[in-house]
């Protein structure tokens, strides 16, 4: 028992690559064997996070449940994990939503074994990325998620759909989506690997631990490929920040995200709003904002108006789709916004001397990442639900389905005002925290920020309204059944969750807050 | 049980009504508006106990020792955001008035929505119930049919008590937010409670939509006022420190010379000109008819308008923060400005209105104008003394309006012509005879609104808001306070006049149609709400007399007055001398309105125009459209945004330029790889691969065949080359 409890971070980071090797040996045909393991299996590293969970001192600062082992030692690269506050919220996130999105996934058919191990190996990708104290392992991880991802979209994805490239060339939508996917997040991991070869280089060692106390005292003489360290730092900084910026996404590298949320299978892009936006955000917080404090603070507020610009064309955007599945991926545009706005206010306002705003900005931000997890988790399960029986989802084609499925309906509607910030559910606590902090930092952009929210609510309620308000298309009589056990199922958790975070966030906010004042305040 | 405990257990038992009633109850009618009444009834009693202590504490102990209790809610770096409860003067007004119109409304919709009659026979859900046949004796006749989403009704109200009770016990402006926003999400359900009508639907998005704008600058302003104060709990931002730092601190930007009370106030205050229907956010409140009409009482009279003009009572000390005494200062200037202006505006469309519940949708938005307005010109006993009467006159006359409408359904149903619009007051006349209940509770209602002298609560709370802005004007030479007194006073004609024609045109008279002639009282759950709320809508008033008023004052405990106390001591309020000019111009208004509105419509006959178009020409149809601000609003900002979403946003900037720039390089990418492949890479590359691959082959073939094996034929080849060197070298040498 020991054993586990001393290297627990590692039983959670490979259990699920353990369950896929297994997965391996088991028969492709026997698809209701392979969905219960890969669910089962998923619950293993969610059973070991809720022990970190319950072990985890939320009075300590630092990081806790440390590992450290030798990995390439002739660059000074070691597999050193730990969590704090933040990164403890994150594993959370993602550890709950992994078995969901599997279960959401039983009704694949088409190859089942690959798909549920291509899952469970996105997984550790994730959990590696929010584990990670070493720059390379960081790396690592941050790629390994990528793979299975593209194929995910590129091999599961919505078979229907084209886009026109130019011309006359049109290319099948889910390839589009995917090639873009990956396109994008390959050109932003160059500069981030580029970033990180220099910084090992000047200072010798990828620590992130190390890196926090040398890296920002680097003295000017050192130099590497004949830079100067003051240049690698700016070089360092950019290539980090356009990488973080294309992975959240902040605007106007946003275009990736709605093709590839909205060719991704259901479960797909329950994973990429929930948790693969979060890495980018996680990003800033952990590499950007620590290494580099005095440069994020100068370009804080150019990252506020790209923040402010993603909140209100995302709102916009997506108030202007008729696809459901793509007015759901939009809204991500718009929220994810609130966290790079809680972000940027934090970078500025913890180096010129504001803590509390800083504090109360970064909490909103961090505590804004897991309830978005959980609402756009939500809302691409719920447009999945529906797509299942309808196979349509052109909002044009829906109509006054209310009757027909009176749960399913009531489901949607408490999902979409979570998705809304409706106070009392828990996007509204992280958001208020967000626009409390921006307030005195960026009043400006902050102020016109209101006009994306005031948006939001436009778009969530053109989604209730065209599904299941107005008149009944008579057409779908007979041929939508309501939603069923299983999908209750994982819906259900993620209800209580936004419910429970809106009524007493303390029991999240508590353990965030305490990194974040140990950083920030 | 601790008062403290008692307040915060008040707002639970709606909220567990609502999950009971959504999880378990929903197929089973009768069980689902008995656990909805139960919970009002608990609420109410909860209420009534914590009133009860409040009075018996009195009111000025009671301001200055609230009922209060909070508990850490966020963590924020090393200390924590608070949230928590707390009863004070104010507090237990409002507490009064919600606990009652809410418990009223529980019991009228059990009748309103035909509890105990059959299934329709065409009826679908989320439509308004059609009727249903029922055979007797032989022959068949068609009744009202019960509501098929009967439960999920009492379920959505439910929330939305819970929400109102929230937004009254909390001591702080973040939970009273959170009320706030749960009852706009119930107003959006309960408006489109019919979805599948087009029109339910639109209304609610309007409603939606248009609260939510003042939301938003709503919640600038708490964040703003939070991030000043530190707190959003009263007891810290109503503190002397507080608000004297927020008087003396300039706005953020310098904004308009604005000290940071003054943007938190007008920030907060856009919240009210959203959620209390003030101009220009009103257009919402008329089309929320479309929602059954306890939803019309609920929303209109006892709780969600009531809470905008509430919460800007609350913040009272902000907006009036950095003035003097008999000075307004640029918040309160606002809110006299807009308050005013939409007192006017909206009665001048009730004249011209028909639908029987549009007159009061009106009504109400002009009478929310007359207690912001009052607020602005520092009355704050009387906004929060008309801001209690109207909730009681105001659901009354809804309510009654539901049953003169449940009425004329009936006729309706009687002669199975449902071209007959059950709702417009041309179609029906001489109620009175068939409906005695309804009638003398819509009769006592109406005149409460109209401000009939002396008897009616109406008129006290007006009369208090007349004479603030006289003294206002009279005593400090303030001209706000003549602009608002005129303003109002015509308002209150108009709303005398139109009120009578109201009446006149329902009730006296003949009956129009053979629907209002069949017409007929509605069961004992609708009319005993009525008679409860015509009781406060009569009595309340005499609470609020006055001391200093011939004759009757001090006759009664001026209760009302107590509100005050609820003021930090530094908050000035005027010290009221009575004089008899806003007496005289309350009569005066009240009495000719009633009587004007009596001879117009007296006489009116089925079929003839409306004798006000005659005299009134075109302003009438400008009147009966609203000013065509619906039409304007959807022209400019609906087709707007509608434009910038899909075309500037979506179809321009994502797809065009985004998207175009990454398939511009994309495409560059794709003609440098072509080109690489066709230009280089084949001709260059690959094809001189093969050449080179080619020659070899064919120097190689060629050459073979001087490789025979034979050693003569390389001895002849020998002796051939040592000739030509020897002439080679023969050559150079020489």
């Amino acid at each position: 028992m020991d054993f586990i409890t001393d290297h627990l971070l590692t039983f959670i980071l490979f259990s699920p690559v353990f369950v896929a090797l297994l997965m391996l040996f088991l028969p492709g045909t026997e698809k209701q064997l392979l969905r219960w393991t890969a669910l089962i299996g998923s619950l293993i590293p969610l059973l070991l996070s809720l022990v970190l969970w319950f072990q985890f001192d939320g009075r300590a600062t630092g990081f806790q449940f440390e590992e450290q082992a030798v990995w390439y030692e002739a660059i000074n690269a070691s597999y050193h994990l730990g969590v704090d506050g933040i990164s403890l919220s994150m594993v959370l996130l993602t550890t709950l939503l992994t078995p969901l999105a599997i279960l959401a996934s039983f009704g694949i058919e088409d190859r089942v074994k690959p798909y549920m191990i291509l899952f469970l190996l996105l997984e550790t990708g994730m959990l590696g990325v929010f584990l990670a104290l070493d720059l390379l392992i960081f790396f690592v991880f941050y790629e390994v998620g990528l793979v299975p991802m593209y194929f995910l979209i590129n091999q599961w994805g919505s078979p229907k759909g084209e886009r026109k490239l130019w011309g006359n060339v049109t290319v099948p939508a889910r390839t589009y989506a995917s090639f873009k996917f990956m396109i994008y997040t390959m050109g932003a991991s160059l500069g981030l690997l580029l970033a990180i070869q220099m910084i090992g280089a000047i200072t010798g060692t990828f620590d992130l631990l190390e890196l926090y106390d040398v890296w920002r005292v680097t003295s000017t003489s050192l130099t590497v490929f004949g830079l100067s360290a003051s240049t690698v730092k700016s070089i360092a900084f950019w290539a980090f920040v356009v990488a973080f910026a294309l992975k959240v996404p902040v605007w106007p590298f946003h275009t990736w995200l709605p093709d590839a949320h909205t060719e991704a299978p259901t479960a797909g892009s329950m994973i990429l709003a929930g948790v693969l936006l979060k890495l980018g955000a996680y990003g800033f917080i952990r590499l950007v904002i620590p290494l580099f404090p005095h440069e994020a603070a100068i370009f804080a507020g150019a990252l506020a108006l790209l923040a402010m610009l993603a909140i209100i064309f995302g709102a916009f955007a997506s108030y202007g789709q008729n696809d459901f599945k793509r007015l759901v991926a939009y809204s991500s545009v718009n929220h994810m916004g609130f966290v790079v706005l809680g972000i940027a206010a934090a970078a500025w306002a913890a180096r010129n001397a504001h803590p509390e705003h800083a504090v109360i900005a970064m909490n909103g931000a961090v505590l804004q990442m897991f309830n978005h997890g959980l609402s756009a988790a939500g809302m691409f399960f719920l447009v999945g639900v529906i797509y299942d029986r309808t196979h349509t989802r052109d909002l044009r084609k829906y109509g006054g389905l209310f009757p027909l499925v009176p749960v399913y309906g009531g489901i949607l509607i408490f999902t979409s005002m979570a998705s809304l910030g409706l106070p009392g559910l828990n996007g509204f606590v992280s958001e208020f925290l967000v626009v409390r902090g921006a307030w005195p930092i960026f009043t400006f952009y902050t102020a016109l920020s209101m006009l994306g929210l005031l948006f939001t609510g436009a778009y969530i309620i053109k989604g209730i309204r065209s599904t299941l308000h107005g008149p009944l298309n008579r057409e779908w009589i007979g041929h939508l059944s309501e939603i069923n056990g299983r999908e209750l199922a994982v819906i259900a958790p993620l209800m209580v969750l936004m419910l429970w975070l809106g009524i007493w966030p303390a029991w999240l906010l508590g353990v965030i807050n305490q990194t974040v004042t140990a950083i920030f305040g | 049980m601790a008062t403290e405990t008692l307040i915060w257990l008040l707002p639970l038992p709606p909220l567990l009504s609502f999950f009971l009633i959504v999880l378990f109850t929903n197929r089973n009618k009768l069980l689902s508006h008995t656990i909805a009444i139960a919970s009002a009834v608990l609420s109410w009693l909860a209420g009534m106990v914590v009133f009860a202590r409040a009075l018996g504490d009195d009111f000025h102990h009671l301001g200055e020792h609230p009922f209060e209790s909070a508990i850490n809610w966020l963590p924020t770096g090393t200390g924590a955001f608070q949230i928590g409860v707390r009863i004070d003067p104010l507090g237990a007004l409002a507490l009064f008035f919600v606990c009652w119109t809410v418990l009223m409304i529980f019991i009228y919709s059990v009748g309103y929505h035909n509890f105990g009659q059959p299934e329709g026979d065409h009826d679908a859900k989320g439509l308004p119930p059609h009727g249903a046949t029922v055979k007797h004796d032989g022959h068949s006749h068609t009744v009202p049919s019960v509501e098929p989403n009967y439960s999920r009704f009492f379920a959505f109200i439910s929330l939305f008590a819970f929400g109102m009770y929230v937004l009254v016990v909390s001591d702080n402006l973040l939970t009273l937010f959170v009320g706030w926003e749960i009852m706009g999400l119930c107003s959006y359900l309960l408006i489109g409670f019919w979805y599948a009508k087009p029109s339910a639907r639109a209304a609610a998005i309007k409603a939606f939509m248009t609260t939510r704008i003042g939301d938003v600058f709503m919640l600038l302003g708490l964040a703003y006022l939070y991030a000043q104060a530190g707190s959003l709990s009263y007891s810290v931002i109503f503190s002397p420190e507080t608000l004297d730092h927020l008087a003396h601190e300039s706005a953020v930007g310098g904004l308009f010379g604005l000290t940071a009370a003054g943007l938190i106030g007008i920030l907060l205050f856009i919240g009210t000109i959203g959620k209390s229907a003030q101009f220009p956010l009103h257009v919402w409140l008329p089309d929320a008819m479309e929602g059954p009409t306890p939803v019309s009482a609920m929303i209109h009279a006892a709780t969600m308008v009531s809470a905008g003009v509430y919460m800007v009572i609350r913040i009272f000390p902000i907006l009036a923060a950095g003035g003097h005494h008999g000075e307004l200062t640029p918040a309160m200037m606002a809110l006299a400005a807009v308050g005013a202006f939409t007192a006017l505006f909206a009665a001048t469309i009730a004249i011209a209105q028909n639908d029987i519940k549009r007159v009061l949708a009106y009504s109400t938005i002009s009478q929310l104008g007359f207690m912001v307005a009052a607020l602005g010109i520092g009355a704050y006993i009387a906004a929060a003394f008309h801001l209690m009467t109207h909730a009681f006159f105001k659901a009354l006359l809804f309510l009654g309006s539901g049953s003169v409408i449940h009425g004329v359904e009936h006729g309706v149903l009687h002669t199975g012509d449902h071209s007959v619009d059950p709702q417009d007051m041309l179609n029906m006349g001489g109620l009175r005879s068939k409906m005695p209940v309804t009638f003398w509770t819509f009769l006592i209602g109406g005149f409460a609104l109209a401000g009939f002298p002396l008897v009616t609560a109406g008129f006290w709370s007006k009369d208090e808001i007349f004479a603030d802005a006289w003294f206002l004007y009279s005593h400090d030479g303030n001209g706000w306070g003549l602009f608002v007194l005129i303003v109002l006073a015509l308002a209150a004609f108009l709303t005398a006049f139109y009120t009578m024609r109201q009446i006149t045109l329902t009730f006296l008279g003949e009956a129009r149609t053979e629907e209002a002639r069949h017409a007929h009282e509605t069961p004992w759950t609708m009319t005993f709400p009525l008679v409860v709320l015509s009781v406060f809508a009569v009595g309340i008033g005499w609470f609020g007399i006055p001391d200093d008023f011939p004759v009757l004052g001090g006759l009664l405990p001026n209760l009302v007055h107590g509100v005050a106390y609820t003021l930090p001591e530094e908050v000035e309020l005027a010290e009221l001398v009575f004089s008899a000019v806003p007496l005289i111009v309350s009569l005066a208004v009240a009495l000719l309105g009633l009587l004007f509105g009596w001879l117009v419509y007296r006489g009116y006959r089925a079929g003839q125009a409306d004798p006000l178009k005659k005299s009134l020409g075109g302003l009438h149809t400008l009147l009966e459209n609203k000013y065509y601000l619906d039409e304007l609003y959807h022209a400019t900002f609906v087709r707007f945004s509608e434009w910038v979403s899909e075309t500037l946003t979506y179809r321009w900037l994502d797809q065009g330029l985004i998207d175009g720039f990454l398939h511009t390089l994309a495409r560059i990418a794709n003609w440098l790889g072509t080109n690489l492949r066709d230009r280089i890479e084949m001709p260059v590359i690959s094809d001189g691969a093969d050449a080179l691959g080619d020659g070899v082959k064919i120097f190689g073939r060629n050459f073979r065949l001087i490789q025979s094996g034979r050693i003569q034929n390389y001895m002849n080849l020998v002796l051939v080359i040592v000739v030509l060197f020897g002439v080679l070298f023969y050559l150079i040498l020489q």
